[in-house]
């Protein structure tokens, strides 16, 4: 069951598959450990943003395939949804439309950039997406009566997905778990979940989030992600096997067009508001790529890991700061340091030391520590043990 | 000498503004094993990037099988059943043995019985099925390297300098390989500088310099005509002995 769902790409580290399960169930049952609108939107962001940097990394970390119009996709989706609800209605057929739309436009798009690199590539490939990204979020803002420009688009959603909307009559309750871990009080951790539209919107998008995850690990598992990583390692190898990489190259291009976009239209829909800033800035891009980088290049679970971790840093260090301040505030040079206001100095020391201690992205160092120690409690054997040859079946 | 296989005609390659190969003629017969041989820089190499169409044919024509291959795409050429196995290995170090072997089987999953032979040819492979191909040891890499070309009947196996790097007693084991190989009727098209492995699996030879054939003819021939060697190769058998 777990191999089927995980396609046989299991975490290979104790450390990671506890990350991972604590990311998991933390997100399964958010809404129900983490009050608040900010909590809200951060944990639904992780879940939209760790599809979103999955779907990077099937470009970067399978293929070496380095795009800087990845939040292309990501606007796309997001504005199709917008315009749709803004123009067509406020109904499910409306976010259907919409979500289709932005899966054509991208899939499109994708195709052009992906036999574009057949004529381009590396970093000059690199400078035409990051050419292409720019003149489209321009595009965007000067197509003001389309795309509202620079206000960007306020929509409605389906009745279901508004907090208006109460799907059980009565609350459930929570337990807070930041709360009781900082009060230590677990009267004062309890706390009331009304059901509601947010709640939907939120396991709608956990639900997809996670299939669409399961999707990328069995696609990049797959033969065809095989052949990925073999054109990652070497072009004119695979080639040389009989492999059109050109095709492969395509095609990946639009998967992750593809992947993106719907995430863009399910960040749209949990935001109810789609503006450049959010879905189309060089810095989201930037981000992309850092949580990609930070997470471990070519593994998805670096998606998970990296996309986690960052946004939590970047909603959280600020107040995290403010606790610490308040608590060295009589220490000349150390208060000085630890204020809020230099949470971005801290955000990018914490990038660099994890790039430091972790050169291969944190999935990544994590499997080579849990190799090297497998390695060295089987050094008293042979090291090595013949398996069964599985000729590729899968 | 059987049918021709595989036959060069005139063929002239340049990269960038170098003139590399200069109308090279050759004819690889059918179910046989040709030795390309020749100094360093004489355009071995090339060649067989040609046939293989990772360096494009300036002029002249390759024919394969009575099929004009000059102006196919790699891919094309080797769905054809070329395998190509290329100087530096051509494996892929990120994946492992297993993923290695699957990548080259296009037509499917493995055939059991092939690949139980393959294993029979590099034991190694099996022990190390699971492991990372770039963790290997460099005669493990060729042999995955060649495994990786004969897990399908090829018509045609081109090999670029097998043994170069190699311990002697990993040499042998591909002598054993290529011999055994050869009882297939796999036509085996081979780079080497190691003149003793030549002559322990070559049936034909063909000699290049300065981008030329500058002969062809019978492996042993060669191996018995000690005055030969040295005008075409600058070398004698018993130095390589």
């Amino acid at each position: 069951m777990l191999d089927a769902l995980l396609s046989g790409d299991y975490p290979r580290s104790r450390a990671l598959s506890a990350l991972l399960l604590l990311i998991f169930v933390s997100l399964a049952f958010a809404p129900f450990l983490f009050p608040g609108t900010v909590a809200y939107q951060t944990y639904s962001k992780i879940c939209v943003f760790i599809v979103l940097v999955a779907s990077y990394d099937i470009l970067l970390g399978y293929t070496s395939i380095v795009s800087f119009a990845h939040t292309m996709f990501f606007g796309i989706g997001a504005y199709a949804v917008a315009i749709a609800l803004r123009d067509v209605g406020t109904g499910w057929d409306a976010v259907l439309l919409g979500t289709g739309v932005g899966l054509v436009i991208s899939l499109l798009a994708g195709l052009a950039m992906g036999l574009l690199s057949l004529r381009v590539r590396a970093i000059f490939f690199a400078l035409v997406t990051l050419a292409v990204a720019s003149g489209f979020l321009i595009l965007t803002f000067k197509l003001y009566t389309f795309t509202g420009g620079d206000d960007g688009i306020r929509f409605s959603v389906p009745r279901e997905l508004r907090p208006s909307f109460k799907l059980l009559e009565s609350d459930l309750t929570g337990f807070d778990v930041i709360g009781f871990l900082t009060t230590g009080s677990l009267q004062d951790a309890l706390f009331k979940v009304s059901v509601n539209g947010r709640v939907v919107m939120y396991y709608l998008l956990f639900v997809i989030c996670t299939l669409l995850f399961l999707l990328m690990l069995r696609v990049m598992n797959s033969p065809f992600g095989r052949v990925c990583q073999a054109i990652r390692e070497n072009e004119f190898r695979a080639e040389a096997i009989g492999y059109r990489t050109v095709y492969f190259r395509t095609v990946n291009v639009c998967l992750a067009a593809c992947i993106a976009s719907l995430a863009g239209s399910l960040m749209a829909l949990a935001t109810r508001y789609a503006h450049p800033e959010t879905f189309l800035s060089f810095g989201v891009m930037v981000n992309i790529l850092l949580m990609t980088v930070i997470g471990g290049m070519g593994t998805l679970y670096g998606a998970v890991v990296g996309a986690s971790l960052f946004l939590l840093a970047e909603t959280y260090l600020q107040n995290g700061l403010g606790w610490v301040h308040a608590r060295v505030e009589g220490i000349p040079l150390l208060a000085d340091v630890l204020t809020p206001e230099r949470w971005l100095m801290w955000l990018g020391i914490l990038f660099v030391l994890s790039i430091y201690f972790f050169p291969k992205g944190i999935v990544g160092q994590l499997r080579v520590w849990a190799q090297a120690r497998r390695a060295r409690r089987s050094a008293g054997g042979d090291g090595e043990t013949a398996a069964a040859p599985t000729l590729g079946r899968r | 000498m059987s049918e021709p296989l595989l036959t060069l005609e005139g063929v002239h390659t340049h990269i960038g503004q170098y003139h590399i190969l200069h109308g090279v003629d050759l004819v690889v017969p059918q179910g046989q094993l040709t030795m390309l041989l020749g100094r360093n820089g004489a355009g071995k190499s090339t060649t067989l990037r040609t046939i293989m169409n990772l360096w494009r044919a300036s002029a002249g024509r390759i024919v394969f099988d009575g099929q004009d291959i000059t102006r196919l795409a790699t891919p094309q050429v080797a769905r054809l059943g070329i395998g190509y196995v290329p100087e530096e290995m051509g494996i892929f170090g990120q994946l492992t043995v297993e993923e290695n072997m699957i990548l080259a089987a296009r037509s499917g999953p493995m055939d059991e019985g092939r690949l139980n032979w393959v294993f029979e040819l590099f034991p190694a492979l099996k022990k190390f099925w699971k492991s990372r191909a770039g963790t290997l040891s460099g005669g493990q890499k060729q042999m995955l390297a060649i495994a990786r070309a004969i897990i399908e009947p090829r018509r045609l196996l081109i090999v670029d300098e097998p043994s170069k790097g190699l311990a002697p007693s990993i040499i042998n084991h591909l002598i054993d390989a290529f011999t055994q190989l050869k009882r297939t009727d796999t036509t085996i098209l081979l780079v080497e500088q190691n003149f003793n492995f030549a002559r322990s699996v070559g049936d034909n030879v063909a000699v290049m310099d300065d981008g030329r054939v500058v002969y062809c003819g019978d492996m042993q021939a060669l191996a018995e005509d000690v005055a030969l060697q040295r005008r075409l190769l600058g070398l004698s058998l018993d130095s390589h002995q």
